[in-house]
């Protein structure tokens, strides 16, 4: 018998990891990987958090064209990917978000009017990390990566049961620091999980133009760490898949690397023109695998979701939308001084100086 | 006579301190004192850094303490800010201030900008080391004074130490400071002994010293070109001229109150920087010197900085470094004939 290449068990499977079907339909046993079929009660949560989530992306996606927020990043399309992730972690776990994830920081509960600061203009992060074991949505692609790694090389150093999560997307993994991050989780075995949403373009630059690698999972048996293929439209897959990559880690075993296959069905923002870089056929086929009908379908057929608790659900998405539309407008910039005040934590002379400036101006 | 028993006559003799040994003190100091304090970088471990700034550490405080880690510098400026804000303090070591330029993007959008984005909330404690400037004869992106890009950057507090003492207690108050600190070890000076009294503290970040006080001009300058200048100063004397030296020690945050105070004495100034001039921190100082002490300056501010070329090779290096017959030819033009 021929031995094993070394690094085949770091490999990905063939298909990706699936529970639920484009059609609702569970996936025969067997074809799971060893992964766990997230309980009837997580499936529900993760459904509450998909449909409040698809109903926040669409209001947030309105507000853009009200000119009530500057720019809105949609994850339209990717719900399940971001709510998965997030279901995945206990809430004393780390998260370092890209600013396409903020239906990934409503479903951590942080307050949707917070979670849109920074693209209605008023701070660059609106909400408290700390609290919220949130960093602040990132926009320099993947120079968030190693902050997640030190994040939870702290945590092992500090013998805390911390595992921290990064939000990548599929263009990101070409960046240098997704790379250096890759390579110092596993050489150290940080409790780290690289979660990456392939939603198939960079703006308008498609995967191939990113990678020749079989894959994005395929990636991780160079850095010596599991790669993990998931379709990112089963929310129930990524959750599980998430859950047993953060279990491993928290055992000390080190990093996964997670490829989310999901798409991106809005454009990249409301400045952006789609039509130019990718046809309707291909939009339409990944509409056809929606995340949140394919949960519902499934949640139905099984009994586990009635018509009432599905209109309680969607009565709620409704409060969340309302309660946004009517709060966004009451946000206001913080006055001209607290320019100066988190500069450092004691502002130099040159800024006090600068600030009675500025107070003399308004 | 054996080597190991002149070396203990000398330490017995006298506490001559290299720089080096001070910062090594400095953080030998720092680990034992404070178990949220970690040390890496490359090759900072077992062989103690290439200037064995951190020999011994490893040895002493454990590999959770002081380690190496890969040899990636954006990696390990942003494992920093990671372990920064999960309640360590790291100080990482970049080896070279030419190496340190893969973790600009680090610096300048994470680790400058952290406390401003978060409104306060997450403040980075960290120091990045970096042995800069020339003067050794080292080859092509080994001898950059990089200064400038950090100072001029929002939220970092850029400090160079001049002597051993300051050395020693700039790098404790850098490590105890609640902002990221970028920390310029002038590699020329790793070898200059004093005799200090260790565990030295000084003033705080924000305060320049006279080093020499004079009546004549006052000559500002900062790290590798303190000694240049007091040795300019000493020389000066023969001439009849009496000149202040002025140590920045902090260029952000900037001691405007001691050199504007000695420059309004005076009444004549020369910057002395080995930074390439142009747009450089000696440009700064020049034009806040000019701001602020107008009617008081009998000459133009004059700068004596490196060239503006790319750091040359050894064998030219002593064109481009700014020297002591360099800072008198400006000395000497600053319009005496008029006094």
């Amino acid at each position: 018998m021929a031995a094993k290449k070394p690094g085949a068990d770091l490999l990905p499977d063939r298909e990706p990891l699936r529970f639920i079907d484009a059609d609702g339909r569970p996936v025969k046993p067997g074809k799971s990987g060893g992964a766990a079929m997230p309980a009837p009660e997580r499936l529900l949560d993760a459904h509450r958090a998909l449909v409040v989530g698809r109903r926040f992306d669409r209001q947030a996606t309105s507000l853009v064209k009200q000119g009530r927020l500057a720019v809105y990043p949609s994850a339209h399309g990717q719900e399940a990917s971001e709510v998965g992730a997030i279901l995945g972690l206990r809430d004393t776990d780390w998260i370092f978000p890209t600013y396409r994830d903020s239906v990934a920081l409503v479903t951590r509960g942080i307050d949707p009017v917070e979670v849109l600061t920074l693209l209605r203009g008023d701070w660059h992060c609106g909400y408290d990390p700390v609290a919220h074991r949130t960093a602040p949505q990132c926009t320099p692609l993947a120079t968030q990566a190693p902050h997640a790694v030190g994040v939870g090389h702290a945590a092992r150093l500090k013998g805390e049961d911390t595992v921290v999560l990064a939000f990548l997307g599929d263009g990101a993994t070409s960046e240098g620091d997704f790379h250096e991050a890759m390579n110092f989780a596993a050489v150290f075995k940080s409790p780290v999980i690289f979660f990456v949403q392939n939603n198939k373009y960079a703006i308008s630059v498609p995967l191939a133009r990113q990678t020749a690698a079989p894959s994005l999972a395929h990636k991780a048996v160079g850095y010596g760490m599991p790669g993990v293929s998931v379709d990112g439209n089963d929310v129930a897959a990524v959750m599980a898949a998430v859950t047993r990559a953060a279990d491993r880690a928290r055992k000390g075993k080190g990093p996964t690397l997670i490829e989310a296959h999901t798409y991106r069905i809005e454009a990249h923002t409301n400045a952006d023109d789609a039509t130019r870089y990718r046809a309707d056929d291909e939009v339409a086929e990944w509409r056809r695998r929606d995340p949140v009908d394919r949960l519902t379908a499934y949640l139905r057929e099984a009994g586990l979701l009635d018509d009432a608790r599905a209109a309680a659900v969607a009565e709620e998405a409704e409060r969340v939308a309302a309660d946004l539309r009517d709060r966004i407008d009451d946000q206001r910039p913080p006055a001209p001084a607290e320019l100066f005040a988190h500069v450092y934590a004691e502002p130099t002379a040159q800024l006090r100086e600068q600030a009675a400036l500025i107070a003399e101006e308004v | 006579m054996p080597a190991t028993k002149s070396a203990t006559k000398s330490a017995e003799k006298s506490a001559e301190t290299s720089m080096a040994q001070a910062l090594n003190a400095a953080l030998a100091d720092a680990l034992a004192e404070d178990p949220r304090v970690v040390v890496f970088g490359e090759d900072v471990g077992p062989l103690g850094g290439v200037f064995r700034v951190t020999d011994g550490l490893t040895a002493k405080f454990g590999e959770d303490r002081c380690f190496d880690t890969p040899l990636a510098e954006s990696g390990i400026v942003g494992l920093a800010v990671g372990m920064a804000m999960n309640g360590l303090r790291p100080v990482v070591e970049m080896q070279f201030d030419a190496f340190a330029y893969p973790a600009f993007e680090q610096i300048v959008s994470h680790v400058a900008k952290m406390r401003n984005r978060t409104r306060g909330t997450i403040g980075l404690p960290m120091v990045i080391r970096v042995p800069y400037g020339g003067g050794i004869g080292g080859v092509e992106h080994h001898c950059d004074s990089s200064e400038a890009y950090y100072a001029h950057t929002p939220g970092l507090t850029v400090v160079a130490p001049a002597t051993v003492a300051d050395a020693y207690a700039l790098l404790r108050e850098a490590i105890e400071h609640p902002d990221p600190v970028v920390f310029l070890e002038p590699k020329r000076l790793y070898w200059a002994k004093e005799e200090v009294r260790l565990p030295a503290r000084g003033e705080p970040f924000g305060r320049a010293a006279v080093r020499r006080a004079g009546a004549d001009a006052t000559l500002i300058a900062y790290g590798p070109t303190v000694p240049v200048a007091l040795a300019a100063a000493q020389e000066a004397v023969a001439e009849g001229w009496d000149l202040e030296v002025v140590d920045l020690r902090t260029l952000v945050p900037f001691d405007d109150a001691t050199v504007t105070a000695s420059v309004m004495k005076t009444g004549r100034a020369v910057v002395v920087s080995e930074a390439q001039g142009f747009a450089g921190v000696a440009a700064e100082i020049a034009a806040r010197v000019g701001e602020r002490c107008f009617h008081a300056l009998e000459a133009p501010v004059r700068r004596v900085t490196g060239l503006d070329i790319p750091y040359p090779p050894p064998k030219l290096e002593h064109h481009h470094l700014p020297s002591v017959d360099r800072v008198l030819d400006a000395v000497a033009d600053l319009q005496w004939e008029d006094a």
